[in-house]
């Protein structure tokens, strides 16, 4: 079974995020990336369900920022080979733009399966997950938490609110946004990822006609309105805490 | 195109979902302003009961067919994509949600309309049709502005009022024919899961106790229940923590997970990315503590403490226990 896991890197929110003079965009710079964390979750999935079933995982990746790096340290944790897109992807890239490069990229490829993570905290388009599988013409499943392969089938479950849960039977190929993976996502040892650096070939693939009208502009971006903001407590923690326990009596809650 | 706006009817079990008559009372808002009409599509089988809770709405499309008895990502999205590509209306809201998620983005490549999603407002500007987004986990919002007329819009759940949407009456209903190639889908829904009980109720509690990602390691749990046992609170979490099964899905307050009110939430080391907040803004009085003053939780709680939770949560247990 080939399995397919597109991954992205996305600002940390971690760090503080600027926005540039212009206010459209990040001050791109200035921004520290990461791995999407729910690409990270479809990574472990994957690699879950190959030590399960047996094949081979693919990671995909549009040429930007580490992106190198962030394939190498998918394949230290097990992925099979790195591919990494290549064509005009500076300044971020919009959902759409992506999935059509993924689908330009995979639609040449061997799949049976593809994950996706869910979201990413930049998707301002929609999520990317989906729209590849249109672009592909396949089926899709989005918010996936289990994952069991069947032969030419797929048993999925997908969560709506409130902890209940749909069963689905996807015909593969397939696209699942992952929510989250079986197991936390692994971890890698930098040595390891330094070692696959050296050793590990990666392909480069250029994305082709990605010319879509997103239909869309950014006019603004800005930081939310802080009037609400919450009251400061201030002091040791034994102060904090007397304060705490004030704001729960008037509640009339404690004893 | 037309200058109708429509809404996508969300339902499970017989039931309409709550943010359907948020999306409809924003979608009265946009009908308005157009000068259109407000229309609501009805996906389902044996649904059209559901119309007269829709009475805001001019219209309600119905497309009724066995495969569409349950929420199916194909045969959901194709069914839509008809219906929206035989009529096209200026604009299509869909719930940002586990379903619409699924819906929103399909319809946008089949219909080969824009999207923007994750919006918390929607608004027209003479012609142009603007949408605020709330990105990088809350911490920014994002206005976007279409270039054409119109196009599909997912709004985040909680993001205007259902009230002003949940208006009973009888709209005309229009009986659209359900389209060929529903018959055997490669998506096949089987069955819906109920959570597992058995393990209390969080949403019956005055006092939550509700722990994030900022505890670091599961070694922390027995710690923060602690503090909860001597507040007289049961131990909530947030997504991460569940993920990592330091604690039973039960647990978690959220999007995925449950909604609650108590009247004190208290939120240790949560940074509150909407998801989360979806599922605790409407308690009584929120405490937050957080390393960063940055963290969107303290636009939501009511008070903050920035500092170490792992000074904090001592003190406060021993002062809870005194």
């Amino acid at each position: 079974m080939n399995i397919i896991v597109p991954i992205k890197q996305v600002p940390d929110l971690v760090e503080e995020l600027e926005i540039n003079e212009e206010g459209t965009d990040l001050n791109r710079d200035a921004v520290k990336y990461k791995i999407n964390e729910f690409d990270d979750h479809a990574l472990e999935e994957a690699l879950q369900l190959k030590a399960e079933t047996g094949g081979a995982v693919t990671v995909l990746a549009l040429d930007g920022e580490e992106t190198d790096k962030m394939l190498y340290t998918a394949i230290a944790k097990g992925a099979d080979k790195g591919v990494k897109v290549t064509g005009d992807f500076s300044g971020g890239v919009a959902s759409h733009v992506a999935a059509k490069a993924m689908a330009n990229t995979i639609g040449a490829m061997p799949y049976d399966l593809i994950l996706t993570g869910v979201q990413a905290v930049d998707d301002r388009d929609g999520q990317m997950g989906v729209l590849l599988a249109n672009y592909l013409g396949v089926p899709h499943v989005s918010v996936v938490t289990g994952v069991k392969v069947d032969g030419g089938k797929a048993v999925v479950h997908k969560e709506y609110s409130g902890g209940v849960m749909a069963e689905f039977e996807v015909d593969l190929p397939a696209v699942l946004g992952i929510q989250a993976a079986r197991e936390t996502p692994r971890y890698v040892a930098v040595s390891r990822v330094r070692q696959v650096t050296k050793e590990a070939t990666m392909e480069e693939v250029e994305a082709g006609d990605i010319a879509v009208d997103v239909g869309s502009n950014i006019r603004r971006m800005m930081k939310p309105e802080k009037g609400a903001r919450a009251e400061m407590i201030e002091g040791s923690p034994e102060e904090i805490a007397n304060k705490i326990i004030v704001l729960i009596k008037e509640k009339g809650l404690k004893k | 195109m037309s200058q109708d706006i429509f809404v996508v009817a969300e339902h499970i079990k017989g039931k309409l979902a709550e943010v359907t008559f948020e999306l409809l009372g924003k979608g009265k808002e946009l009908a308005n302003a157009k000068g259109g009409n407000l229309v609501a599509v009805l996906l389902g089988n044996g649904v059209k009961n559901l119309a007269s809770e829709m009475g805001i709405a001019n219209q309600v499309i119905v497309v009724e067919h066995a495969n569409l008895e349950n929420f199916n990502p194909e045969t959901y999205g194709t069914a839509l994509a008809e219906v929206v590509k035989a009529k096209s209306p200026a604009v299509t809201l869909v719930a940002n949600s586990s379903m619409g998620m699924d819906l929103a983005a399909a319809l946008s490549v089949k219909a080969n309309l824009p999207l923007v999603a994750y919006a918390i407002d929607v608004k027209m500007e003479s012609s142009s049709l603007v949408a605020i987004s709330q990105l990088y986990g809350g911490k920014l919002n994002i206005e976007s502005q279409f270039s054409g007329a119109g196009g599909i819009i997912s709004l985040l759940a909680g993001s205007s009022s259902a009230d002003k949407g949940r208006v009973a009456g009888s709209p005309a209903i229009e009986a659209f024919a359900a389209p060929t190639g529903l018959a055997s889908p490669k998506v096949r829904f089987k069955k819906l899961i109920e959570p597992e009980g058995g393990d209390g109720d969080i949403t019956t509690q005055d006092i939550l106790v509700s722990v994030g990602r900022g505890i670091q390691n599961v070694d922390n749990i027995p710690q923060m229940q602690e503090l909860a046992e001597a507040l007289g609170a049961a131990l909530s979490c947030s997504r991460p923590i569940v993920d990592g099964k330091w604690l039973p899905k039960t647990r978690q307050v959220g999007k995925s997970g449950v909604k609650v009110k108590p009247k004190f939430y208290l939120a240790i080391g949560i940074s509150g990315a909407p998801e989360h907040i979806e599922g605790m803004k409407d308690a009584e009085l929120i405490v937050a503590i957080n390393s960063d003053p940055n963290a969107p939780i303290f636009d939501y709680a009511h008070y903050g403490i920035v500092g170490d939770l792992f000074d904090i949560v001592p003190a406060l247990t021993a002062k809870a226990k005194g």
